[in-house]
């Protein structure tokens, strides 16, 4: 009866070591995280663009971008993944077929860094342009005034100026991100949790394979918490505190 | 900046609107929707089962927020320090592993047990639906209990002074102040919360559940179909989302905001 607390206290089988799977584990984070900086940073390229695109565009690049937009944010992140997994690797094959090209193999990792960027990028978007909106005006125009640049402006007026705007929402997304990596894990990319669930199907000892992958996870959550509390304070300097 | 007055009939969005129908048409004619009307009764039971499932977690995610935001706000510590974890560890690592965690661990634990194995909860136990439906509250309980420890902490002070100095009790006063005026704080996160948690719905598919996402994984391994099934499945719950927000709208335009 008393096999299940024999069977959740099997340390060893978290062992770096091969008969373990501590190692398994960690090389599942490292592929997270490494889709998740590279989502994040394609979300943010995405973003600055679709933001400037939205505030000084034309009015059809402004609308195309708002069918993005919200499109992205009203289907479920799943069905994108596997929206965007599928048609992201069959146009690369179309288009290296049109140039003669063979078919290539796209990497588990290179399409899952595709897709979180383009999750991120529509969200990343709002963010950045609602950021860009609450820099008062006058501030920019008094910076013309005095005959700075366009980009001097930015550089020493909107940028700072939309930070402290733009670190809550930012940070949340990385949050986001970090945890959106999991759901590749449906499409076969062996991140951590899938590596978890293979894990704890060969040893049959789940719970404690979920929840060591769990830890795993607040661990990223916390430690990028501190670093987001730094982040803060620094864009925030010379402002009221706020809470 | 430029001023935000559009209208839908300006000239170059009659032409959007025009190279999105003929998007459309072409799909419609080129791809293949023969299947659409085998399926079209399971795909109709799939969207209830997501909606049952969207109102139910909803309902009781939120009724758990509240005690903990409650705890969090003005509890003692042995109260706000665990309310606080949970929150913490909900928010912290992906509601997929949560899920995981829940069906594959909770019911391999579970089936150790012989008194369980053998009590009236067992068939339950071995369904995935009480999984699916605990890690979905859970997971809504953990953001919107966050929510919820905001409002509390957010009603005036003045407010519940004025209520003791009426000589209301503790719990009248929490009653007819605090709650209401927590929870009508806390109400424009909410439309954006039960969103997401309709977005969240479909991972119950990966612990068989029969969501209309498994549904349309069903047509897809049926029809070896790629693209149609996924683009329906986007457009319904893209309709979905569409009618939550309208909702949510005409809900809030019902609720006074006067004061708040």
């Amino acid at each position: 009866m008393f096999d299940w607390i024999a069977g959740l206290a099997a340390w060893e089988l978290l062992a770096l070591e091969p008969p373990g799977w501590g190692g398994v584990l960690l090389k599942g984070l490292a592929v997270s995280l490494q889709v998740a900086v590279g989502g994040y940073l394609l979300g943010f390229l995405i973003g600055v663009g679709g933001a400037t695109g939205k505030l000084y565009g034309g009015p059809i690049l402004r609308d195309l971008l708002d069918v993005y937009t919200t499109l992205v944010r009203a289907v479920p992140e799943l069905v994108l993944i596997l929206l965007l997994y599928y048609a992201g690797t069959d146009a690369l094959n179309q288009i290296m077929i049109l140039f003669g090209a063979e078919r290539v193999d796209i990497s588990g990792l290179a399409a899952g860094i595709f897709v979180i960027g383009v999750v991120q990028g529509a969200y990343q978007t709002e963010v950045l342009r609602g950021a860009f909106k609450a820099v008062p005006h006058g501030e920019t125009e008094a910076a013309r005034a005095y005959g700075m640049s366009p980009l001097q402006v930015l550089r020493r007026i909107t940028l700072p100026g939309m930070l402290p705007h733009a670190v809550p929402g930012l940070s949340n997304l990385w949050l986001i991100a970090t945890k959106d990596t999991a759901l590749l894990a449906v499409v076969g990319v062996a991140e951590l949790t899938l590596v978890t669930r293979q894990a704890g199907g060969t040893t049959k000892s789940y719970f404690l394979f979920f929840c060591a992958a769990g830890l795993l996870y607040l661990m990223v959550t916390l430690l990028s918490n501190v670093v987001i509390r730094r982040i803060e304070r620094y864009a925030r300097r010379g402002m009221p505190a706020v809470r | 900046m430029i001023p935000e007055t559009r209208r839908w009939n300006e000239p170059h969005r009659l032409v959007l609107m025009a190279i999105a129908i003929a998007i459309v048409l072409f799909a419609a004619y080129n791809m293949r929707w023969d299947w659409l009307p085998r399926y079209s009764g399971k795909l109709v039971s799939g969207v209830g089962t997501t909606l049952w499932l969207l109102f139910l977690t909803s309902v009781l995610g939120f009724l758990l927020a509240v005690p903990l935001g409650l705890a969090q706000a003005a509890g003692p510590v042995w109260l706000s320090a665990p309310a606080r974890a949970f929150c913490t560890v909900i928010r912290g690592t992906p509601l997929l592993l949560q899920l995981w965690l829940l069906y594959y661990g909770l019911g391999s634990l579970f089936a150790y047990w012989p008194e369980i194995r053998q009590s009236w909860a067992w068939p339950y136990l071995r369904s995935a639906w009480p999984y699916g439906v605990l890690a979905l509250t859970m997971s809504f309980a953990g953001y919107e209990g966050e929510v919820m420890r905001g409002a509390f902490a957010g009603v005036p002070k003045g407010e519940l002074e004025a209520a003791r100095a009426y000589g209301m009790s503790p719990w009248t006063s929490f009653r007819r102040i605090w709650l209401p005026r927590a929870i009508h704080r806390a109400l424009p996160t909410l439309a954006g919360e039960t969103v997401l948690q309709l977005k969240a719905t479909p991972l119950v598919a990966t612990i068989t559940v029969v969501d209309v996402y498994a549904i349309i994984s069903r047509v897809r391994q049926d029809t070896y179909l790629t693209y149609e099934p996924l683009l329906l499945l986007a457009l319904i719950y893209m309709l979905l989302t569409g009618v939550l927000v309208l909702a949510f709208r005409w809900l809030e335009a019902k609720v006074p905001v006067k004061g708040g």
